[in-house]
């Protein structure tokens, strides 16, 4: 669904400069901060102490791990600060698409993975199968770090089976200095006359149908055939004033100028921010969606306990952080978000300061089990019209 | 090919021949066996299974996934990467068979240049191809600054987004596989053959239209094979230069894999764009053997 390739570009163009000197001394904190950071850890008197020193917790010895993550969504050095830090060798796949990871985990027995990284309601979908450790919150202390509001998410609530890794929303991204805010999802679907042919939707089907239903006041979880309908033919309609269906370049046509606004992820339109200060994210007054990236221990693992400290040592603040300053996305770790580093770039990317209350305004995505055909179907309609 | 051999020595030969064949053929079957024949009979069967929720198939048999693809939307996406498949060969045709036939009347030092040139864009990706015309061909791209700058148009032309862009890089892509056949039908023309036509009074135009031209047919028809196949799977130049906004039945099938995770339904669609072009084959074949037939007559 959502595909991360463009934010290695990020890491290298966008914040090279501005974040170097923030992400090396966060990473310089990272042992001293972690500490403080997780007192529940000599509370839950568990196996898994603060990771932060050099010496692995003795249960995890002859453990090994292996994660699979989108490619550029965690730091290149992961596995060696993993092995550092729980003494635990990591492999390190990479998937580009949640379907991906999905065909892997979902073709029948041991995966032969022991965490992976998936958006929330394919962790819920993953959980239904059966296929999911549950959360031994004992383990992993650095939960304490996430906001209360990311522990209560609609696809997982108390974090049962998922501990989120990243969160936001989906908006508009537009060029201040070309039009006047957009104020309602109506200016994507149909724009003003400067802005006819200057506009991009999404095309993944989820969020293909978002405007047209928010902008019609339904849910985005909806699987009524009627307001699906309804969106179809909206959509179809805003086919005339669309320059073209974008999900992974969107932000560089607002750069070279070939469109004014797009459908935009909230994290993506930062690395147009970065080339532009001129492009800014906005949510439409009828609403938007919630979406999170979460980590998931698959049932099948052999290394459960290092799976478990895996997911605390990336709920350490600096590491998670590191995620924040780097992707430029929010994560719901509200130590990780208080860092200096991360802090130092709410002005230059307003939306990254977004409190989780108002990020919890909109409506969290979530499975839709087998009628999900259905956004299929309309996107295909769509999209072929 | 042992038929004069007397009996007893016929059984030995015969044997020792199926041996030698199996040695020569059996890698080569056997590699088409296991990765062409066993995944198409996957193909095959999970058309008629029922939809995974988490991609896959659950085994349950069912046609409503041939039903589903009667509907009239997947219909017309058939239709309209048929359309452009067909516009692209056209093109490629009306542009690959003069260059072809331009090249075979180089020196042939040159010759060898000419044709390395036509494969040369193979030599890098061709995603980075296919982006390098969004770069010239969109609003505040080149094409559309130097159009406007010497006043020739007054706004920007929509030269992206739409299917024109998709058959321009269609037969970018494609137009060296063009070539390439063609080249190889002209330059086996045995040149005798024109003279001779000369000599019998034919004019140029004449000598080509009356021989060169259905000679080179049937490399021609092959070239057009090339190019049509792959533009109708093509699902890269759509989403890029269609900006998305034009469906073609690679697309369709990438996302009933990648997105959709309906793969019963990916699978008929898949067999059917196999079926048409399995049809197109034995069309092409009958011509091709008209043809040759009438060469020899």
């Amino acid at each position: 669904m959502r595909r991360r390739t463009p934010a290695v570009w990020v890491t290298v163009a966008a914040s090279a400069v501005v974040l170097a000197a923030c992400s090396s001394s966060a990473s310089s904190e990272s042992s001293s901060s972690s500490a403080p950071a997780s007192p529940a850890a000599s509370a839950a008197a568990s196996s898994a102490a603060p990771a932060s020193e050099a010496a692995a917790p003795a249960d995890l010895s002859g453990q090994t791990l292996t994660v699979s993550n989108w490619a550029g969504y965690y730091p290149e050095d992961l596995a060696a600060q993993v092995e550092k830090s729980l003494g635990v060798p990591l492999t390190i796949a990479n998937h580009a698409t949640n379907e991906e990871i999905m065909a892997k985990l979902t073709a029948g027995g041991d995966s032969g993975f022991d965490v992976a990284f998936v958006s929330g309601q394919y962790a819920q979908a993953l959980n239904e199968a059966g296929l999911l450790e549950p959360i031994d919150h004992s383990k992993v202390p650095n939960i304490a770090n996430l906001y209360p509001e990311a522990t209560q998410l609609a696809f997982d609530p108390g974090n049962t089976f998922s501990v989120p890794y990243t969160w936001g929303t989906t908006g508009i991204c537009y060029r201040s200095d070309k039009m006047a805010e957009p104020t309602s999802w109506n200016d994507i679907l149909t724009p003003s006359a400067d802005n006819k042919g200057k506009v991009t939707q999404m095309t993944t089907e989820r969020w293909l149908a978002l405007p047209a239903l928010k902008a019609l006041g339904y849910s985005i979880n909806t699987t009524d055939d009627a307001q699906l309908a309804e969106a179809k033919d909206l959509l179809i309609k805003s086919k005339a004033d669309l320059l073209a269906y974008d999900d992974t370049t969107f932000y560089s046509r607002l750069v070279s100028g070939e469109a004014n606004e797009v459908v935009a992820w909230d994290g993506w339109c930062n690395y147009g921010t970065a080339e532009n200060p001129d492009i800014t994210f906005t949510v439409p007054s009828e609403g938007s969606d919630v979406w999170s990236d979460t980590m998931v221990i698959l049932k099948s693992s052999q290394n459960k306990d290092a799976a478990h400290a895996f997911i605390n040592f990336i709920l350490e603040p600096a590491n998670h952080a590191w995620v924040a300053e780097n992707i430029l996305y929010k994560v719901p770790n509200k130590a990780a978000m208080e860092e200096p580093g991360v802090q130092a770039l709410f002005e230059q990317y307003p939306n990254m300061a977004t409190s989780p209350a108002d990020l919890l305004k909109q409506e969290v995505v979530v499975d839709l089990g087998e009628d999900s055909v259905k956004y299929t179907d309309l996107a295909t309609e769509v999209t072929s019209s | 090919m042992t038929s004069t051999q007397t009996a007893p020595g016929r059984g030995a030969a015969r044997r020792r021949a199926l041996g030698a064949r199996a040695v020569f053929a059996g890698p080569g079957l056997l590699y088409l066996t296991a990765f062409m024949t066993i995944p198409l009979l996957i193909v095959l069967s999970y058309a008629f299974l029922t939809r995974g929720r988490f991609g896959g198939v659950k085994l349950e048999l069912t046609l409503s996934n041939f039903s589903k693809a009667l509907d009239s939307t997947y219909l017309s996406i058939l239709g309209n990467s048929v359309l452009i498949a067909g516009i692209t060969t056209v093109l490629a045709l009306a542009l690959g068979y003069p260059t072809a036939y331009a090249i075979t009347r180089l020196p042939s030092r040159w010759r060898t240049v000419a044709l390395v040139l036509v494969v040369l864009p193979f030599w890098s990706n061709f995603l980075i191809r296919t982006y390098a015309w969004i770069v010239l061909l969109n609003s505040e791209g080149p094409v559309n600054s130097v159009l406007v700058n010497l006043g020739i148009v007054g706004a920007p032309l929509d030269l992206l987004y739409n299917r024109g862009a998709v058959v321009v890089g269609l037969l970018y892509a494609y137009l060296p596989l063009m070539i390439l056949p063609v080249y190889a039908a002209i330059e086996r023309v045995d040149p005798q053959l024109q003279e001779a036509a000369r000599n019998l009074g034919a004019g140029k135009i004449r000598a080509f239209l009356d021989v060169t031209l259905p000679l080179t047919l049937p490399g021609a028809m092959i070239g057009a094979i090339f190019v049509f196949v792959p533009s109708m799977g093509n699902f890269v130049v759509p989403e890029l230069l269609g900006g998305g906004k034009t469906v073609m039945v690679g697309n369709l099938i990438r996302d009933q894999f990648l997105e959709a995770r309906n793969w019963p339904f990916g699978a008929v669609l898949a067999l059917s764009v196999m079926i048409f072009l399995v049809v197109l084959f034995a069309i092409q074949a009958a011509i091709g053997r008209r043809i040759n037939g009438g060469a020899r007559a």
